[in-house]
């Protein structure tokens, strides 16, 4: 049996920067945030995706692997040693679905959007992504966002644009989207909203 | 030997349930994200809900300030503040702008706050609806298809028996032109200091476990009336002790024949100004008074 790489060094205070950083990602759309403390993880999970993986993983949070991930045994021991989170393989019922192909990704809508009365019961989608800072520019205005705000993550989900904004439509349901690389998170909820050429 | 506790109390699972709610809270400015609010060692009403925000997102680099109706001296900000420099061993401070997390319990500082701070304020009934409709799927029902009359009929009824809409404190707001939220009992002057805020707005109940948020540059509209538009409200009067014209005041009774004065709310805010004020040559003679803090 292959041996597990280890998680944090040290659990409370790498998870509480991490949450830190995922906190200011979330509240400034499209901002990137500096992740310091990064575990190794089992390939194909990076490592920033790992570090939010273990700071908002537990049994309470089913989670669901892309078929990249889900076909390396070790990423789901990873994540259930580490977090004990149970991995499902329905969309639909996960709280965070990890996600290292996001060109290859199923629909937003596959994923929970919340119902009208408790809209909070939605997914977060973590894309692992190769870049923050060279992709296609994006630009979202709304909350947490002082005038306009540009994201440049790549690759990103097939009709992104679209997607997004049938997302949008849906407020306040919808799912909420992280992207992680190398060292730094960028974050999408629901309440943003796409401006722009599309 | 002392007892040691995790960092900032809380074990880690409670933390990161508390943090998924948080980063919910605001994906979905002004909405109410139900919590498993744990039992705290103060009673509520104390601000637990405030406090297991705070512990939840509190990290060893951050510099913490307490404040109870503005004044970082009561007992309330005394242990709370206490409690974390304990259990966390953060650094604490009175002063606004030294503060990376600001805990309030009904006033936002009167020092306009910046991008890298976050304030948690304690909130004893965070539906705004509550007193108008009882029941909890009632108000979530309410939620969801923006019905949101009833808040409009409560304050015409204001108009209608006081000339004036007469609500003072927690005075409902809409968020990003969707929520109605309580901003928790903050004086209505306060109100406009939480629309397009640089900093994020968190907020804890803890007998009531929910948590909610307005994200940072998020419009914040104090509900109103054409014909009876919103108006903040403070006493016509200056601080007795830094003379300032623009800061929410206290009332305070200092006999038994009548005799008031009307003070700062903020006492860093106050406490700030007459440090300035010392060199002034005609403040000298306050300032002997005012040299308590800060040693």
């Amino acid at each position: 049996m292959a041996t597990l790489s280890p998680g944090f060094a040290d659990p409370v205070l790498a998870a509480q920067a991490t949450f830190r950083g995922v906190m200011d990602a979330v509240a400034r759309p499209c901002t990137v945030v500096p992740l310091i403390d990064t575990p190794a993880a089992p390939p194909p999970l990076c490592a920033a995706a790992a570090a939010i993986a273990l700071t908002l993983f537990d049994h309470d949070a089913p989670v669901w692997l892309d078929p990249p991930l889900a076909q390396v045994s070790d990423v789901a021991a990873w994540i259930r040693f580490h977090t004990g989170a149970p991995i499902v393989t329905e969309p639909a019922v996960a709280a965070f679905a990890l996600v290292s192909d996001p060109a290859g990704l199923r629909p937003f809508r596959d994923f929970a959007a919340g119902t009208l009365e408790n809209p909070d019961t939605s997914a977060t989608l973590i894309l692992q992504v190769t870049t923050l800072e060279d992709g296609p520019a994006l630009d979202f205005i709304g909350p947490g966002v002082a005038g306009r705000a540009t994201l440049r993550a790549a690759p990103l989900p097939n009709g992104f644009a679209e997607q997004i904004i049938a997302n949008r439509a849906l407020f306040p349901r919808g799912v909420d989207l992280l992207f992680a690389t190398r060292g730094s998170v960028a974050a999408l909820p629901r309440s943003a909203t796409l401006v722009g050429e599309v | 030997m002392t007892v040691t506790y995790n960092f900032a109390y809380l074990d880690e699972q409670t933390k990161r349930m508390i943090r998924r709610a948080i980063l919910k809270a605001i994906a979905i400015p002004g909405y109410q994200v139900p919590f498993a609010s744990r039992e705290m060692p103060m009673p509520y009403g104390w601000g637990t809900g405030g406090v297991q925000v705070t512990a939840a997102i509190l990290g060893p680099t951050d510099v913490l300030k307490v404040i109870d109706q503005g004044s970082d001296d009561t007992t309330n900000a005394v242990s709370i503040r206490k409690f974390f420099g304990r259990t966390a061993g953060v650094r604490t401070t009175t002063r606004t702008a030294e503060a990376t997390v600001i805990q309030t319990r009904h006033r936002i500082p009167e020092t306009p706050l910046r991008e890298n701070q976050v304030i948690v304020f304690q909130v004893p009934i965070p539906e705004p609806l509550r007193f108008l409709e009882p029941r909890e799927t009632g108000t979530r029902r309410m939620h969801a298809l923006q019905e949101y009359g009833l808040v409009h009929v409560k304050l015409y009824e204001d108009i209608a028996r006081h000339g004036h809409i007469a609500t003072t404190y927690a005075y409902p707001v809409k968020v990003d032109g969707r929520y109605v939220m309580d901003p928790s009992p903050i004086p209505k002057f306060d109100n406009p200091k939480m629309s397009d805020s640089p900093a994020l707005q968190l907020f804890g109940a803890g007998r009531e476990k929910r948590i909610y948020a307005i994200p940072p540059y998020t419009r914040v509209a104090s509900l109103d009336f054409d014909d009876h538009p919103f108006e903040r409200w403070r006493h016509h009067c200056r601080c007795a002790l830094c003379g300032a014209e623009e800061s929410f005041l206290d009332e305070v009774i200092t006999d038994d024949h009548g005799s008031r004065m009307f003070v700062c709310s903020d006492s860093d805010f106050c406490e700030s100004r007459r440090g300035e004020a010392t060199t002034s040559p005609e403040a000298v003679s306050l300032a002997s008074d005012t040299e308590t803090h800060h040693g």
